[in-house]
Parts: C-alpha cells; sequence; structure tokens
C-alpha cells in the first residue's frame, strides 16, 4: 500500500532525429533483412548524433516534461537519471540535468544503473519519496545510447532515447495517478558489461525464457494479485521492448488483448531504447489515453529484475495536453533523416572497433 | 589538454547549459553573456540575473566546411548568429539541420548538447546549441 497519493504531474520524451534501416546493417553484414525485419519484428532505430549522449537526451525529456507540468524547476527536491551509458563512469549524469533545468542547488540527485530497468527504479524512488513527503516533486529519467557490437544481432536494436517523469503527491496536479507497483528481481546473468567493455555481451537465447519473460511475467502477475486486478481492467499495457516481438509474445502469455499493446510498442521505429524504452511507451499512451483509463507499465533490466506499475490517467491530462507546446513523442518519430552505415558508424564511434 | 580553465568552464555553466544571462532593471535591456555592468547605464545601471527562453530567430548562417580540432565528425556543420526572442545576439550551431534546410529569420530553439571534449580521459563540455523550431522543422 502506498500511504500517500502519487502520480505524475509531467511527462516528456526524446528521441534523436536520425534512422537507420534494419535493411542497410542487413546490408552491410551480408544478412537477409526480411529474415533479420521478421524475426526481431524492427523496421528502424534511432540513432544519436555525434553530440548527443545520455546526458543531453535527459535534459532534453526532462525540459519537455517540465513544460508540460508547468511546475517550476526549483521546486524539484530529486533528480534521478536511469542509463546503461552514462557518459563518465565517476561523475554523475543526474547533476547535469539538474543544473540544465535550472533545479540546483536544493536538492539530492543521483544516477542509477540496472541494465533497462534504471528508469523504473527512478519512478519508484521518487514514490516513495513524494509520499512519505520528503520532496515535494521528484524527476526520475530513464536514458541510453546502447550499443551493439558490429555485426551482433543487437546491432539492428540498440537504439537511443529518453523520457523523463515528474513525480508529485498533489492529487490536483496529477496527469495520472500511479495506483501500486510490484517487483520481481533475480540474479540472473542474461546480459553483461564490464566497466572498460565497449560493447555488452549476452547469453543470446538464454536472454527470452528466463530472463525476459520469467521477469516481466512475475512482475506483472504480481502486479495483478497485489492489486487484485486482471488483463481486462486495464485499457494499455506497456513492456519493456528488447525488439517488436518480445511485448506481444509476453501479451499472448498472459492472456492479455495484443492491440491493448500495441499504441505504446515502439521499438519497430525507433529501436530498443534501453532505459528509455517502457518510459516512452508510456509517454506514448499517456499522449491518447483518456481520463479514467488504465494503463500497466512492466520494465525490464538484465541481471535481472522487473518493475510493474498500475497507473489510472486523470482528469488533468486534458488541460495540460492542451496547453503543451513543446515536442511530443509523436513529433520525435515522424521527424527524421536516414542515414546508411558509413555515417551510422562515425555518430557512434565505431570505427576503432571495426 | 583541457579547452580552458576548470573554474571558468565552472562558472560558465549557467550560462552554458541554459542560457542563464542578465537584465538591467534601470533601462530594461537583457544581456546574454552574463554582465556585470550595464554598458548603457554605467553606475547608475542594476543587474538581475535573467532566464532567457530558448527561442529566437537566424539573423545570420554559414555551413563551416573545415571545422576547428575536435569538431571532425561533426563537420560540415552551420554556424550561426541566433537573435534571442529578448534580444540579444549569439553564436552557436545548428543542429540537425544542413545550408539547404535554413534560411535566415528561421526560428529556432535551444537544445543541450555536447560541446567538445578535453581528450578521451578529459571533461566533457556541455552547452546551448539551436535546432529550427518545431514549425519549421526540415522534413
Ligand atoms: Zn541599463
Amino acid at each position: 500500500m502506498i500511504s500517500h497519493p502519487v502520480g505524475i504531474v509531467g511527462y516528456g520524451a526524446c528521441v534523436p532525429k536520425y534512422r537507420i534501416k534494419a535493411d542497410e546493417i542487413a546490408r552491410v553484414w551480408g544478412e537477409e533483412p526480411e529474415r533479420i525485419k521478421k524475426g526481431l519484428g524492427i523496421l528502424e532505430k534511432s540513432v544519436p548524433d555525434v553530440d548527443e549522449d545520455a546526458a543531453t537526451l535527459a535534459v532534453e525529456a526532462a525540459r519537455n516534461a517540465l513544460a508540460f507540468a508547468g511546475i517550476d524547476p526549483a521546486s524539484i527536491g530529486a533528480v534521478y537519471v536511469g542509463s546503461e551509458s552514462h557518459p563518465y563512469a565517476v561523475k554523475p549524469t543526474a547533476t547535469i540535468v539538474a543544473e540544465a533545468i535550472g533545479a540546483t542547488p536544493n536538492l539530492t540527485a543521483a544516477d542509477l544503473e540496472f541494465a533497462c530497468k534504471a528508469g523504473t527504479a527512478a519512478i519508484q524512488i521518487c514514490m516513495g519519496m513524494a509520499a512519505s513527503g520528503m520532496i515535494r516533486y521528484g524527476l526520475a529519467i530513464g536514458s541510453d545510447t546502447s550499443q551493439g557490437r558490429p555485426g551482433d544481432a543487437l546491432e539492428y536494436t540498440a537504439s537511443a532515447g529518453a523520457a523523463a517523469f515528474i513525480i508529485g503527491r498533489d492529487k490536483a496536479e496529477f496527469v495520472a495517478e500511479i495506483e501500486e507497483t510490484f517487483s520481481f528481481t533475480t540474479d540472473t546473468p542474461d546480459f553483461w558489461r564490464k566497466q572498460h567493455a565497449e560493447f555488452p555481451s549476452h547469453g543470446g537465447r538464454f536472454t527470452g525464457t528466463p530472463a525476459y519473460f520469467r521477469h516481466i511475467m512475475g512482475a506483472t502477475q504480481g502486479l495483478f494479485e497485489k492489486t487484485n486486478t486482471r488483463a481486462n481492467d486495464y485499457d494499455y499495457f506497456v513492456f519493456h521492448q528488447p525488439n517488436g516481438k518480445f511485448p506481444l509474445e509476453a501479451a499472448k502469455k498472459m492472456g492479455i488483448d495484443p492491440e491493448k499493446v500495441k499504441p505504446g510498442l515502439f521499438t519497430p521505429v525507433i529501436g530498443n531504447t534501453y532505459s528509455g524504452a517502457s518510459p516512452i511507451g508510456l509517454c506514448g499512451v499517456l499522449d491518447i489515453a483518456k481520463p479514467g483509463q488504465r494503463i500497466l507499465v512492466t520494465s525490464f533490466g538484465s541481471g535481472a529484475g522487473s518493475d510493474a506499475f498500475s497507473i489510472r490517467v486523470a482528469e488533468g491530462i486534458v488541460e495540460k495536453r492542451q496547453a503543451y507546446r513543446g515536442w511530443r513523442l509523436a513529433d520525435y518519430i515522424a521527424n527524421k533523416e536516414y542515414v546508411d552505415y558509413g555515417v551510422y558508424a562515425k555518430h557512434r564511434r565505431k570505427l576503432k572497433s571495426l | 589538454m583541457p579547452s580552458e580553465n576548470l573554474a571558468i568552464t565552472w562558472r560558465r555553466i549557467p550560462e552554458r547549459y541554459r542560457l542563464a544571462g542578465s537584465y538591467c532593471e534601470n533601462c530594461k535591456t537583457s544581456y546574454f553573456p552574463n554582465r556585470k555592468l550595464c554598458p548603457k547605464c554605467r553606475r547608475k545601471g542594476r543587474l538581475a540575473s535573467k532566464q532567457f527562453s530558448g527561442r529566437g530567430r537566424i539573423y545570420s548562417f554559414t555551413e563551416v566546411s573545415a571545422g576547428p580540432a575536435g569538431f571532425e565528425l561533426e563537420t560540415p556543420y552551420l554556424l550561426a548568429i541566433v537573435e534571442l526572442e529578448e534580444g540579444p545576439r549569439l553564436t552557436a550551431q545548428i543542429v540537425g539541420a544542413t545550408e539547404k534546410d535554413a534560411k535566415i529569420g528561421d526560428e529556432v530553439e535551444m537544445v543541450f548538447r555536447r560541446i567538445m571534449e578535453d581528450s578521451p580521459e578529459g571533461l566533457i563540455h556541455y552547452g546551448y546549441k539551436f535546432r529550427l523550431a518545431k514549425r519549421c522543422a526540415p522534413k
């Protein structure tokens, strides 16, 4: 039970402008493009510009969330940035974000890491702090510019993007209330990267059943039990989306209508944005959902764990959506420019590793 | 090799990260970058800090085809004089656009990007650049 109502008072996303098509990556590695696109459920993925990183994407998403919320940045009491591609090994991304949005100096801040679920861990921390009254607003961000080893299957999906949420405790300000959260965590060696390694290693097929599906389902079904709800009680489901297929398979395994998953499934057109993935899915659903509708979001981070959230859209979303003049997820998705593999390698600074 | 003294970098963070400038309450003039003294009012000036909106227009621009060291990956890029809606002009890169996409008078908005890195192990300098505003973003 959450002791005091907590909810989202503003949200925002950011996706870089550049895209590379799965066909182009397949061409370079002599793979059959149709087999890849069908197998991974991916058409294209986002590519960051040479001057973008997890910090710059986090700042842009945070500025959008602030504009949406319409609050004074100085009233933010905590900033947490979840990423597996923080620009520094030592020196926080969260301080860069806090300074760039004008939230400094009276706040607490830290970086989080838990593969692709560090952004939802940030939401949970802000929920606890807001519910307890430690803070009035907390800023939770998931942001990544992820990398796959050239030629590895991950290269088709590993992309870049961020989403930011301002979590508050005043019901009158909510665009959506977070009714409950439930997590499912084990030590599972499905994916890892050591301190000085440029690219991650992964367990191949092992990343499916014991990792993704077990944790996504464990957290989702645990949340159903905790809240005494069923799939039919929700209008939308957003699952972590390492490719375009896993979220739909997870839905099928749990008897969830895939049509409730598709509106929050963006990996086919922007790739797997890692810590940004399920948070960006939630932004996309919040852009279209009606007051009173319920959204179930479940993240997944390798290593491994899942955080599930039951979210109810509030009346306040209508007015804030109308007032918001900034970039929406749909704007970022539409504003794209394709690059070929050569430009992509330059953008991702892969040259030295080829 | 650090490109500038760390203390200078640190002092300029508010101005580079979020366009924090100044405003003279006496003659109602906005200044960017920060000023300690109003050049119009001199001793009568009363300077306060001012947060700029980040919106402006392209006053003039050029495509840089031979960039300085550290900008090899970004070259060619657009370098513009941007007139902020509050009045001051500043020089900044325009991202995500080529010479064909931009024209004088186009609305631009501030974005937060990496400016440069001192060395592979050195400090990353972040700051403002601009992009074409949503309504005139290139297809
Ligand atoms: Zn003056």
